[in-house]
């Protein structure tokens, strides 16, 4: 008896201890996790930076080109906004999935099946041309979310693990694209107007382009702010909404969220569309957005943009309003790229650098979660 | 259709088309190989790309400064391995997701090996052939098997040493356990990821040689599209086959047949056949094998899922 008494006089005390342990630790702990990421980024660089130097560059003209190509320069931050927009949208399909548990590494192939469902409506369709470029948009977003979709369903309906079959359903939408700038029929544009043997599909009409934005004296399409709605729209959804919180539990447990009435298929299912129409949307802007080529498919459309909108949303670790600053970043990575080749680097730096960066953004995290279990180990075991 | 079935009869008495054959199959079996022990460890490494791009990368380069065909080999493995500390420890040690750390590895390396090779140019790594007598006079497939590059032949050896690894050792059965079962196998006393880690650098090793063959089979050039996703096909490959090595090497065979179905049908004159529909293919089928197979076969328990003490 007397046990228990002890026990409980001393009970307020311990637990004022150890609140107060627990801010301390938590002053502790932001100053600890800013000097974690910090440390890895700079490590990411550093290596970049040797990397650069051991093939006899000079890190500091790469990094000067790059801020020079895609911000400092006239016109260059107005382009950077036009690639990063759908780098933004790819990723904010990602946050989708990865809220569910599931990973979608085919937003690629998504995106392409997005921009070659865009490309053939908004060819055919005639009318007023911006009801066609919705309408294309539409389409865009329908192909995405069907290749999506596939990998969806059969991951619910036969086990198929959705990383590998959105991985390699990636390569089948990029060489279907392939296959359908051959046929005339599908997206191949008419002999005359294009240079012979060249794979190309029509141009979009000049009505159903997005319109273009000069901002002291940079240009944009407005697709950057359509951009920046859906994620405030994305962030609203999953972060203050029934929906994303059932989303959440379905990626945090899905026994959990199956026992609370969340139909396991209905919402998995939804997120894989849901992502993969992100990614369709991004297809369907980078067309008829002018900032890729010249409104019109090509070889290769993808252009690793889909790849880019993925690393972005690990990087910023499924949080929407990150995400766009994440995605800008990489979309200054990119247009950089264009300014390198004065300096006799090859563009492919800026892939090292942004897969360094990457990889380090994934280890403080993870040291922070061990921490945080052996501290919460530690302290258990101090109590018993 | 007819088109179709007429270029298989003719591809079938092609002898070139056999030697594709078994130099696609081989580099894909060094990787699955490796890969099919990972998995029966619970873990999946897309990074099998980086791996197989990063040791072929390597064998180039250890050939252009060594001259020396082991050494490149050994360059490869050396490169493959490399790559796989990084998955094992940033996914096994450190508990961040697997298939992310995978897919950025796959970038990196991509990016990596394209930038350096952009500054370095390796020369064409050139490596005898060795005949094996009586065998390789075996008509259509005995030339394609027994008359190749000599690091053909240690695929021989490596599968059974890995059915042997897998079936036959104590690392083995341990390796078996923790793939259905990690809580159990922690509570009996084994260590889980250290366990993982090892699996994961035997397949860095093992894909990390296979590119370095794919650098040789290949008469040696590089570029850095030379793996260009065959790793992917290779988990395919485990994946296809069940989670067993009689079926891993039915998939590599099979997707090997595949590849030089697609090498060879420009070579021989068809133009009917679209080349995309062929690239596509051995993706196509282990898609749909996986939507038939996936129900019915058992795959390790654990497979894909993280091993936190204290954590289901």
């Amino acid at each position: 008896m007397s046990d228990v008494g002890e026990h409980v006089v001393t009970e307020p005390e311990e637990d004022e201890v150890a609140s107060a342990a627990l801010q301390r630790s938590r002053f502790g702990i932001t100053g600890e996790v800013i000097a974690l990421y910090a440390i890895c980024v700079f490590v990411a660089l550093a290596i970049a930076a040797i990397c650069v130097a051991a093939t006899g560059g000079s890190w500091m003209n790469v990094y000067t080109a790059i801020l020079d190509g895609s911000i400092r320069k006239p016109g260059r931050w107005g382009l950077t906004l036009g690639v990063s927009a759908p780098i933004l949208l790819v990723a904010l399909g990602t946050v989708v999935n990865g809220r569910a548990g599931l990973v979608n590494i085919g937003q690629e192939g998504q995106l392409v099946m997005g921009s070659a469902f865009a490309s053939y409506v908004a060819v055919r369709l005639g009318g007023p041309g911006p009801l066609v470029l919705i309408i294309a948009m539409l389409c865009g977003i329908v192909g995405g979310a069907i290749w999506a979709g596939i990998a969806g369903a059969l991951r619910y309906y036969r086990n198929v693990p959705e990383v590998l079959s959105t991985l390699l359903m990636g390569t089948v939408a990029a060489n279907l694209m392939g296959w359908g700038l051959r046929k005339p029929w599908l997206l191949l544009a008419p002999a005359a107007g294009r240079a012979n043997r060249n794979q190309v599909s029509e141009p979009l009409a000049a009505d159903t382009r997005i319109p273009r934005w000069t901002l002291f004296g940079n240009e944009f399409p407005i697709s950057v702010l359509a951009a920046l709605v859906l994620s405030i729209g994305v962030w609203v959804v999953l972060d203050r909404s029934v929906v994303g919180f059932r989303l959440r539990m379905l990626g945090r447990n899905p026994k959990t969220a199956q026992r609370s009435g969340v139909a396991e298929h209905r919402y998995g299912i939804g997120a894989m569309l849901v992502s993969g129409a992100f990614a369709g949307l991004a297809g369907g802007i980078m067309l008829a957005g002018g900032d890729f080529g010249n409104y019109q498919l090509v070889a290769n459309f993808g252009a690793g943009i889909g790849f880019a909108g993925l690393l972005a949303a690990l990087v910023a670790r499924q949080r929407v309003i990150v995400l766009i600053f994440v995605a800008f970043l990489f979309g200054c990575m990119r247009t950089g790229t264009g300014f390198l080749t004065a300096t006799g680097i090859s563009g492919r730096v800026s892939d090292v650098v942004q897969g360094l960066l990457v990889l380090s953004m994934l280890l403080p995290p993870a040291i922070l979660y061990v921490r945080e279990r052996r501290r919460a180990l530690s302290a258990t075991s101090t109590r018993v | 259709m007819g088109d179709f079935f007429h270029a298989v009869g003719h591809i079938a008495s092609n002898a070139s088309a056999y030697r594709n054959a078994v130099i696609a199959a081989v580099v894909l079996l060094f990787a699955a190989s490796g890969e099919l022990i990972a998995e029966k460890a619970g873990t999946i490494n897309i990074s099998l790309e980086a791996m197989m791009l990063a040791g072929a990368f390597s064998a180039a380069i250890g050939v252009d400064i060594t001259h020396s065909a082991w050494i490149g080999l050994l360059f490869a493995a050396t490169a493959g391995l490399l790559v796989a500390v990084v998955q094992a420890n940033m996914s096994h040690r450190l508990p961040a997701d697997q298939f992310v750390v995978g897919l950025v590895l796959n970038v990196l390396v991509l990016g990596l090996v394209g930038f350096l090779t952009s500054s370095i140019k390796p020369q064409s790594a050139v490596v005898r052939r060795v005949k094996i007598p009586l065998v390789s006079r075996v008509p259509l497939v005995g030339p394609a098997l027994f008359d190749q590059p000599w690091v053909l032949y240690l695929i021989f050896p490596v599968v059974p040493l890995v059915w042997w690894l897998i079936y036959r050792t104590r690392w083995g059965l341990e390796v078996r356990a923790i793939g259905e079962d990690p809580n159990a196998s922690d509570v009996s006393g084994l260590h889980v990821n250290k366990l993982r880690r090892q699996t994961i650098y035997l397949t860095g090793v093992l894909a990390g040689i296979g590119g370095g063959y794919f650098l040789f089979a290949r008469a040696g050039r590089f570029e850095d599209s030379l793996i260009g996703g065959r790793g992917y096909i290779a988990i395919a490959a485990v994946i296809f086959g069940g989670w067993t090595l009689k079926g891993t090497v039915a998939g590599c065979v099979t997707f090997g047949l595949i590849g030089s179905f697609v090498l060879t049908i420009p070579s021989l004159g068809y133009k009917s056949i679209d080349p995309a529909f062929l690239a596509i293919a051995p993706n196509v089928v282990t898609v749909v094998a996986m939507a038939v197979f996936a129900k019915r076969v058992r795959q390790p328990g654990a497979l894909a899922r993280p091993f936190i003490r204290g954590l289901k």
